[in-house]
């Protein structure tokens, strides 16, 4: 193995260039308003910008606070606006803003507790709303073995299941900005994954809950939230798929008689 | 509400909210739904570190396959220091397990049929290997942690830091947390307590480890007076990025992939792992051990076959004879991150892979239940030690190791709260004293005369030179003085941010405390131990000795707080001590 010194020493050897990052600042039992702290860090190839945050904590100023762990685009921790755009700060590359400044802010539509750590709380609580388990109509023991799923069953939600909450839908989201009662892209998009499951039974318990007006509706189709997702899950198409259903639900309780709606 | 109140009481608290902590919730919650259970995380459950596990989790499953060819198999890649008794219940139970997973929403791959498909892994002689493509934990977490949700029951503490074990009398009551939003220190108490909060590798440089794996659950157990065992074996996986130590799944090999160095050539051939094949043969070559592959590394390295990075010495990963659609529908996550990391695409370009910190063998010591040494008190997954992974842990194991345990911690959990006590006045006085030391020692110190970061990074230089691929004595004992100077120097890092809200300068310090008495630990063990097992690898010692070592070594913390090792035999049913086969 190489020696720790002598890899640190040639990694300060190839350090060239630098970038200012501008960041936001808030601490709500010290600052009366949020304000702006500018670091200047190295800006090397590899470098994303938790990177160059992480530099800024351990080198610069240990009191910066925001949320990561995984540092591979999985755990879904550390979103950020990054130039004023929703990004997972492990998979944005601190070169790609240079030659700076590259601002960072905490995820826009969320309160701020502190610096760049945001509120997700209202998003915690939304999620069991929607039911975002199996539900079955008869529960079949483990001892008879799995549920089949083809590969093409599964093909049918896989993309639905690959969000990883990180939020940076909801901060894009202008409908979620402005009502705050909108269940949210992230969601719905969960929703859409056990509907289309082909193991589940629960789409019409989900249907109830996404009919009311802050579920579904609130959405004015900015297709935003399918931008900005680091894991490309279109949120924005199961909203679409959810306005059909309630659509074409609304017509069945005009036309139908109580008995025959379901 | 004071620093250091007691704010709430439950029959049971989880500490971690990953596989291991939400499948003990559940248990709990099955076992006795009248027991008011809750879990404690320092980040929201869907955060914790199994999210970033990749290839899959081994339950016996298809035809041509049998339990005692799981249980040989995990045994042999222990080099026989597993407990028989525990590899035995964890074979059994681990297909159980991965179907209720399945019946809760894991989008396991499929083959055409609709059966739960297997993937080989190293080390294994049958594919058993379950995965979901290539982002198995990911998954797995999400579909448990969505199915927790289910159970209105289960309370959760997210993002709370837990600072110390409640303790009377050699029973435990509960624990203090820093509630990170408010920066309020708090006690909760329980009738049992389960640690599930993951591993340790933060303790080196260069891990594949989530940033939050900082061995807490650990340091908790061992603070509070409870044995850690087999703290010598931490693991490398012989594939991780360099600079980010990113893990490169094994699956990638296990898909047909090639280990190459800087000649080109399949140099697992040459450290008795079998001759290369065109199509991946079981427990051969790019299929073997970890320990093995990692070990092969090093001698490469001397023989100057790896190639030479700014961020050390690496070999090649080859993918490109499997072709793009295989890598799709397998491996698209190895396709994402090494177009994302390195800027390579895995179709058409070698990835430059070295070994990486990993996993740690050791961790709590518990009996097949999860029962730690402390009444009251249990762990599960990778913070435990049952010892299903002896002294080399074989590739997808350790995800139905978090399920099978979490659920036994679980059961055993809640059984134990439905006769307990509440707890004792005196616990009141413990969490309060807790509150003044977070406060005195750490928030309001000045003048600050150490920081965090300058320590973690003595201490990670420190254990990459004692405690690597390869160990000595001597280096070890080096590297124990070390971090005793650390630990002093450690009592006087003082934090500068003064807020109370979201304080991560503090939950920094408080992890640098787990991480020194973990790393100490792994000294201490490493020292006591002189051969080469798995693992644990001395250059002095080169060779096994089961008359001397086939055995647990137990660390408990001494009244000056130095680690004190005592021997623990290993259970062994009816798989004698015999020689590691690969390839051959």
């Amino acid at each position: 193995m190489a020696d720790a010194d002598e890899i640190a020493d040639k990694i300060t050897d190839e350090i060239t260039d630098e970038i200012t990052m501008r960041v936001a600042r808030y601490r709500p039992d010290k600052d009366r308003d949020p304000g702006w702290q500018e670091y200047t860090v190295p800006q090397r190839e590899e470098w994303t910008v938790l990177d160059g945050l992480n530099h800024v904590k351990n080198e610069v100023d240990t009191t910066l606070a925001y949320r990561w762990s995984c540092r591979m685009g999985i755990c879904g921790s550390c979103g950020m606006n990054v130039d004023g755009e929703p990004k997972l700060t492990c998979a944005t590359f601190l070169s790609d803003y240079a030659p700076g400044p590259v601002t960072v802010e905490p995820l826009a539509n969320f309160p701020v507790i502190r610096d760049l750590v945001v509120d997700i709380s209202d998003f915690m609580e939304k999620l069991p709303r929607v039911s975002p388990w199996i539900i079955r109509d008869e529960e079949q023991s483990v001892d008879d073995g799995e549920y089949l799923q083809t590969p093409e069953e599964l093909d049918a939600y896989k993309q639905f299941s690959m969000c990883i909450n990180c939020m940076l839908c909801y901060a894009a989201c202008p409908v979620y900005g402005l009502e705050p009662e909108f269940i949210g892209p992230a969601a719905i998009a969960l929703a859409e994954r056990y509907d289309l499951d082909s193991r589940d039974h629960g789409a019409r318990q989900r249907l109830d809950v996404l009919i009311e007006e802050e579920g579904v509706y609130g959405c004015t189709f900015v297709g935003e939230c399918t931008r900005v997702c680091p894991k490309h899950v279109d949120p924005a198409a199961a909203i679409q798929r959810y306005k059909l259903k309630a659509a074409q639900e609304s017509v069945k309780m005009f036309l139908l008689p109580r008995a025959l709606r379901r | 509400m004071n620093d250091g109140a007691v704010v709430a009481a439950h029959d049971v608290l989880i500490v971690g909210g990953g596989l291991a902590g939400l499948r003990a919730a559940i248990a709990v919650a099955e076992t006795d739904p009248t027991l008011d259970v809750a879990v404690v995380s320092k980040v929201y459950p869907m955060r914790s570190h199994s999210v970033s596990a990749e290839g899959g989790a081994a339950g016996v499953a298809a035809a041509d396959d049998s339990l005692e060819e799981h249980i040989y198999d995990t045994i042999s890649g222990s080099d026989w220091l597993g407990d028989q008794d525990a590899i035995e219940a964890f074979v059994h139970e681990a297909p159980r397990e991965l179907l209720r997973l399945e019946h809760w929403g894991c989008p396991w791959s499929r083959q055409p049929d609709g059966h739960i498909a297997v993937r080989a892994f190293g080390g294994m002689k049958k594919k058993r290997t379950w995965y979901a493509a290539d982002k198995t934990g990911f998954h797995m977490l999400h579909a448990l942690f969505q199915t927790t949700l289910k159970f209105r029951e289960v309370t959760r503490y997210d993002e709370w830091f837990v600072t110390r074990l409640l303790v009377d009398d050699g029973r435990v009551h509960g624990l203090v947390a820093v509630d990170l939003h408010t920066g309020r220190i708090q006690a909760i108490t329980a009738k049992s307590v389960v640690l599930a909060n993951g591993g340790c590798g933060k303790v080196f440089p260069f891990t594949t480890n989530a940033n939050i794996n900082t061995g807490d659950g650990m340091a908790l157990a061992f603070r509070a007076g409870a044995p850690l065992k087999d703290m010598e074996f931490v693991q490398y996986h012989p594939t991780g990025l360099p600079f980010s130590g990113i893990l490169i799944t094994e699956a990638t090999r296990a898909e047909g992939g090639w280990l190459l160095n800087k000649d080109g050539y399949r140099y697992l051939q040459d450290y008795d792992l079998g001759k290369p094949t065109p199509t991946p043969e079981l427990r051969s070559m790019e299929l073997g051990p970890r320990d093995r592959i990692s070990q092969a590394f090093v001698h490469e390295e001397e023989m100057g076959r790896t190639l030479d990075t700014p961020y050390g010495a690496v070999v090649h990963l080859d993918l490109r004879h499997l072709g793009a659609e295989l890598i799709d529908a397998r491996l698209p996550f190895v396709r994402e991150l090494c177009l994302k990391y390195e800027r390579i695409d895995p179709v058409t370009d070698l990835i430059p892979v070295r070994p990486v910190v990993h996993y740690m063998m050791g961790g709590v010591h518990t009996d097949v239940n999860g029962a730690a040494g402390l009444e009251g008190l249990y762990a599960a997954g990778e913070t435990a030690c049952v010892s299903i992974n002896g002294a080399n842990r074989l590739g997808s194991n350790s995800l139905p190791e978090c399920l099978v345990f979490g659920a036994r911690a679980g059961r055993a959990a809640a059984e134990h709260a439905s006769g307990a006590t509440a707890a004792p006045h005196v616990v009141a006085a413990q969490a309060a004293d807790e509150a003044r030391r977070i406060e005195h020692d750490l928030l309001d110190r000045v003048p600050w005369e150490e920081d965090v970061s300058t320590i973690r990074t003595e201490m990670q230089a420190t254990m990459e030179e004692s405690a690597g691929i390869y160990r000595t004595g001597e280096e070890m004992t080096k590297g124990a003085d070390r971090l005793r100077e650390l630990q002093e120097r450690a009592k006087r890092i003082g934090v500068r941010d003064t807020s109370r809200t979201f304080n991560t300068e503090l939950v920094g310090a408080l992890e640098l405390a787990n991480l020194l008495d973990v790393a100490e630990c792994m000294l201490a063990s490493g020292m006591q131990r002189e051969e080469s097992r798995g693992a644990h690898q001395r250059t002095d010692f080169p060779s096994r000795d089961d008359e001397k070592f086939l055995v647990h070594q137990l660390v408990t913390r001494d009244s000056d707080g130095t680690p004190r090792v005592e021997q623990l035999p290993v259970t062994i049913t009816r798989w004698p001590p015999g020689e590691r086969i690969y390839g051959r």
